[in-house]
């Protein structure tokens, strides 16, 4: 599988880290992540609750309070360097060439403004709209994100909405200006799982008649199948493996990815996901307000040794376009060592 | 990769694979910041308390020690001497009745400092009990809560004035009005945190089991009760000297014999174009008292409420 | 909604009950007899049995409680003691000034307030919050006639810029009007401005916490937007409601500042009839300031729907 993705190269996250200072020491929540994202791709960024994930999605558009947060590193979009951006210039990118979705959507939506105000807005700051044509638009994006009678919802309220439909909105929101860039942070965590299942079909049908690219931040590796065509697995605010998804599925690297993915044999044979399920991992994620000297899977990881409590693993490629950060991936993976 | 670059600690026993590739760990761009701990720690990070509290320290110090202060009998009259400005023997100036201003000042933190600890403390402890009986028999509380309506809907210095109009004046009486008026408050807030405690699984657990009433309020409730009820205590206290002062200034508190902030203000009112320090004095005083109580307030409000603590 | 607002109506009556008994029996629970302490100490036998039948004190309480609140109902507040003019006429004749300064109060400490408070939100933690912070615990500890004076010894003694004193009636042109309520607006204000300065920050760092700024900030909406638009309405409901609270600050704070600025109106009614022990005319103002406060309570809880539409009736 060598044949080259030659897709223009639209995000370019290069060493990022995101810090927090709190009263009891420096939360490093994401230290020193680099990946990129090419035009119309899907990308998933996986891991469990606390890996630094939504910080990162959070971190590209410039959502963390700086302070208490403290973000380094170079978000490149399009070739801009983001955190070098003004304000001014990161409000015309937000909602307009990247934008985001929300975990929750019961409490994404401003309960005082009517759906149609929210969807309307980016249309109005963006592409420079009147009230009028922004609300007729509203009206064609929640038929477009499959809202019955848009005419009546567009002049509703969000709490006069169930939590898939709130969802939907969001995304009508999301999608209005036509993003280069769509980065959902667990869209599909809070909804009924078949509520789930039509969101993503939803994302999947919008992708293609938009164009966008997609970061998807799951921990449901389900979802990870689903959609994704490449996967960075993220372990304690570091990036711990990244491969094309079929790769990933079929021989995981890095422990810490085969932990996720469980059983590992029945992976190669099955994509449809019931068998893809989070596994327990034994164990907690390690506090993020020390430096960990060694690799950050030591404390969990069941082939664990003396030297990856010492010295910490750098990220390699282990196979085409695979690459992982342990000692021991080799040996582990393709016997081509 | 040479072996000096590794971290240092290494193992004994441990060696370097060749080829090895090792991670540069990247730079750390946040310093650490470590709270102090003990007293000046907590100071620290409570400046109002600090503030707050050694003010009103030396308020209470300027009450207690007045007579060694430098100070006159502050009620002697000296009519060859009226309204003489700021001088070396009359420090704030002397007031139309040749009084010395400086020691009227200094006695009147007597009279603030007695009027708010008092109504702090009988508000609410009225209040605590009231709010108690309130929180844990129905019956009462739909008595009590309508009354403490309609007494919350009376504006509280309307209410002491009234009161202040059917009385003699006296110390006593200023704090029995200002009292009557906080109480409302004061039940409210205790029914409250009743209310809520009684929804505690450990609270259900106690009352299904079978466990006395009083126990469970000694043992549960009263603990609870205690942290927003000093805070809430500071806050009437610092009320409660403004509307002495308020009283005294209208000539419905304080009676005039005894020098307190409000009486002082009121007598120097006819003059406080022209003799403006009269009035100052007292003012500032006051001011810095209240503020002092104030100060103190927030700050345990904020030492008691982790939620606000929590930021930075 | 009008079913609602109906039952709102009817449940402020027996609040307004309560308050009217509590009232009346003031001069039952007041400590020692207040016939003699409203006559004085000069006063001889004769003059404290004419008061004691004046206010009612030889019949029984609840006769007398009975044909008061009767009185109430036809509008009669009872007479005053000093003057022996009916205490609703004395109270009408001095309602013009209270109004103005209450209603100019209002308005000025809320312009100034809420937007402090925004700023102080936005910019938690920098040193204009610490200045708005600052501002609220002083104007909390400051009282109303300190800064009375303050304001009138500088801006009118000294810089002679507003009158010193008095209050000239609307009919006489609104800048006459205005000029003289300006000084005494503010010293009213300020604990005022403070306490709606304090809620909305408070609110305001809580709305601001919530995932649908969050949101608002990912679509790239503005700051000005986003405090304005996005998050004070969600924090109106909190805030209208202590403006509508605070309102007994202002009634309160009103009998001092009529004093120091004297001010013919309702709070200067007030002291003057403490100084002549003249009860029934505290009692009117005290019942008419509390039905006020009832009222206009009432008002913001049925405004409620306006800022939040979640809120239905």
């Amino acid at each position: 599988m060598s044949e080259m993705d030659n897709r223009p190269m639209l995000l370019e996250v290069d060493n990022l880290q995101t810090h927090f200072r709190t009263m009891d020491g420096v939360n490093r929540a994401v230290d020193g992540v680099s990946f990129h994202v090419r035009s119309g791709e899907t990308l998933a960024i996986v891991g469990e609750s606390g890996c630094g994930k939504s910080v990162t999605a959070m971190s590209i558009l410039r959502l963390i309070p700086e302070p208490p947060g403290k973000i380094a590193g170079a978000i490149r979009f399009q070739g801009k360097d983001l955190l070098k951006a003004s304000d001014r210039e990161m409000r015309d990118i937000r909602g307009n060439e990247i934008s985001m979705i929300f975990q929750e959507p019961m409490t994404s939506l401003n309960p005082v403004l009517t759906n149609g105000q929210q969807i309307g807005e980016t249309l109005r700051l963006h592409q420079g709209m009147s009230a009028q044509q922004a609300e007729a638009r509203a009206i064609e994006m929640l038929k477009l994100v499959g809202i019955p009678e848009p005419e009546r919802r567009v002049r509703e309220y969000p709490h006069q909405l169930s939590g898939g439909m709130r969802q939907r909105v969001m995304i009508a929101i999301a999608l209005a200006c036509n993003p280069k860039l769509l980065i959902a942070d667990e869209p599909t965590t809070a909804l009924d799982v078949t509520i789930q299942a039509q969101i993503l079909d939803l994302m999947r049908d919008l992708k293609t008649s938009v164009g966008a690219a997609i970061v998807i931040i799951t921990h449901d590796l389900g979802v990870v199948a689903e959609v994704a065509e490449r996967v960075v697995v993220m372990y304690a605010g570091r990036k711990v493996e990244e491969a094309r998804v079929g790769d990933l599925f079929r021989t995981p690297r890095h422990p810490y990815t085969q932990g996720l993915l469980g059983s590992v044999p029945k992976l190669g044979s099955s994509l449809t996901g019931e068998t893809t399920r989070l596994a327990e991992i034994p164990g907690l994620v390690p506090s993020l307000k020390q430096r960990i000297p060694g690799c950050v899977f030591a404390t969990r990881c069941p082939k664990v040794t003396e030297l990856c409590r010492a010295v910490p693993p750098a990220l390699q490629e282990k196979a085409p376009g695979h690459i992982a950060a342990c000692h021991y991936a080799e040996v582990e993976g393709v016997a081509a060592a | 990769m040479s072996a000096s670059a590794l971290p240092p600690g290494l193992p004994p026993g441990v060696s370097i694979p060749p080829g090895l590739a090792i991670a540069k760990l990247p730079p750390d761009i946040l310093s650490d910041v470590k709270p102090r701990r003990g007293i000046w720690g907590f100071l620290g990070r409570y400046p109002a308390i600090a503030i707050g509290g050694s003010l009103l320290f030396l308020m209470i110090f300027v009450a207690v020690f007045a007579p060694f202060l430098w100070t006159k009998d502050p009620t002697a009259l000296a009519p060859a001497l009226r309204t003489r400005e700021p001088s070396a023997e009359f420090w704030f100036g002397s007031d139309m009745l040749g009084r010395d201003v400086y020691s009227r000042v200094l006695y009147g933190a007597r009279v603030s400092l007695i009027v708010g600890f008092a109504v702090a403390f009988f508000a609410s402890l009225i209040g605590l009990i009231i709010g108690l009986l309130s929180g844990f028999n129905r019956i009462a509380d739909s008595i009590i809560m309508r009354v403490m309506d309609g007494m919350m809907s009376i504006p509280p210095i309307l209410l002491a004035i009234a009161l202040m109009a059917l009385t003699r004046g006296s110390v006593q009486n200023v704090i029995l009005a200002i009292t009557v008026a906080e109480i409302p408050r004061v039940s409210r807030l205790v029914r409250g945190v009743v209310l809520s405690l009684r929804e505690q699984p450990y609270v259900e657990a106690a009352v299904a089991s079978g466990t006395r009433t009083w126990k469970i309020i000694f043992k549960h409730i009263l603990p609870n009760t205690l942290a927003p009820l000093t805070v809430q205590a500071t806050y009437i206290c610092a009320a409660a000297m403004i509307t002495e002062a308020i009283l005294s200034f209208i000539g419905a508190g304080t009676p005039p014999i005894i020098p307190s902030w409000g009486n002082i203000m009121a007598e120097g009112r006819a003059l406080w174009q022209v003799k403006p320090y009269i009035v100052f004095f007292p003012a500032v005083f006051l001011s810095i008292t209240v503020l002092a109580v104030n100060l103190l307030g927030d700050g345990l409000r904020d030492a008691i409420d982790p939620r606000l603590a929590k930021r930075i | 909604m009008w079913a609602y607002i109906f039952r709102r109506v009817l449940a402020t009556i027996p609040v307004m009950a309560i308050v009217a008994l509590f009232v009346f029996s003031l001069l039952y629970l007041a400590p020692g007899d207040p016939a003699a302490v409203i006559a004085g100490d000069q006063a001889s036998p004769e003059d404290v049995e004419r008061i004691r039948a004046s206010l009612g004190l030889d019949r029984p309480y609840l006769v007398r409680f009975g044909e008061w609140v009767f009185n109430i109902l036809r509008g009669d507040l009872g007479t005053s003691i000093f003057t022996n003019l009916p205490v609703s006429h004395m109270i009408m004749q001095r309602v013009e000034p209270t109004l103005s300064l209450m209603v100019v109060t209002l308005v000025l400490s809320v312009t100034i307030a809420v937007p402090m408070g925004v700023v102080a939100a936005w910019k938690q933690g920098t040193h204009a919050d610490r200045a708005v912070m600052a501002f609220a615990v002083l104007g909390f500890s400051v009282p109303v006639f300190v800064v009375g004076y303050v304001l009138a010894f500088v801006f009118a003694l000294e810089l002679d810029w507003l009158p010193v004193q008095g209050y000239t009636p609307l009919s006489e042109g609104l800048w006459p009007w205005f000029e003289n309520l300006i000084l005494p607006a503010i010293a009213l204000g300020t604990v005022y401005i403070a306490l709606i300065a304090r809620i909305t920050r408070a609110t305001m760092l809580e709305v601001l916490s919530q995932d649908y700024i969050r949101t608002a900030r990912a679509k790239g909406v503005g700051q000005r937007a986003i405090l304005f638009l996005h998050a004070l309405k969600n924090a109106a409901v909190p805030i209208v409601t202590v403006i509508g609270i605070g309102i007994a600050l202002l009634i309160g704070g009103a009998v001092v500042t009529e004093s120091v600025f004297a001010i013919p109106g309702l709070g200067r009614l007030t002291v003057d009839a403490i100084l002549r022990r003249d009860y029934p005319v505290i009692q009117g103002v005290v019942l008419l300031f509390s039905f006020v406060y009832v009222l206009v309570n009432l008002v913001i809880d049925l405004l409620y729907t306006l800022f939040d539409p979640r809120i239905r009736y």
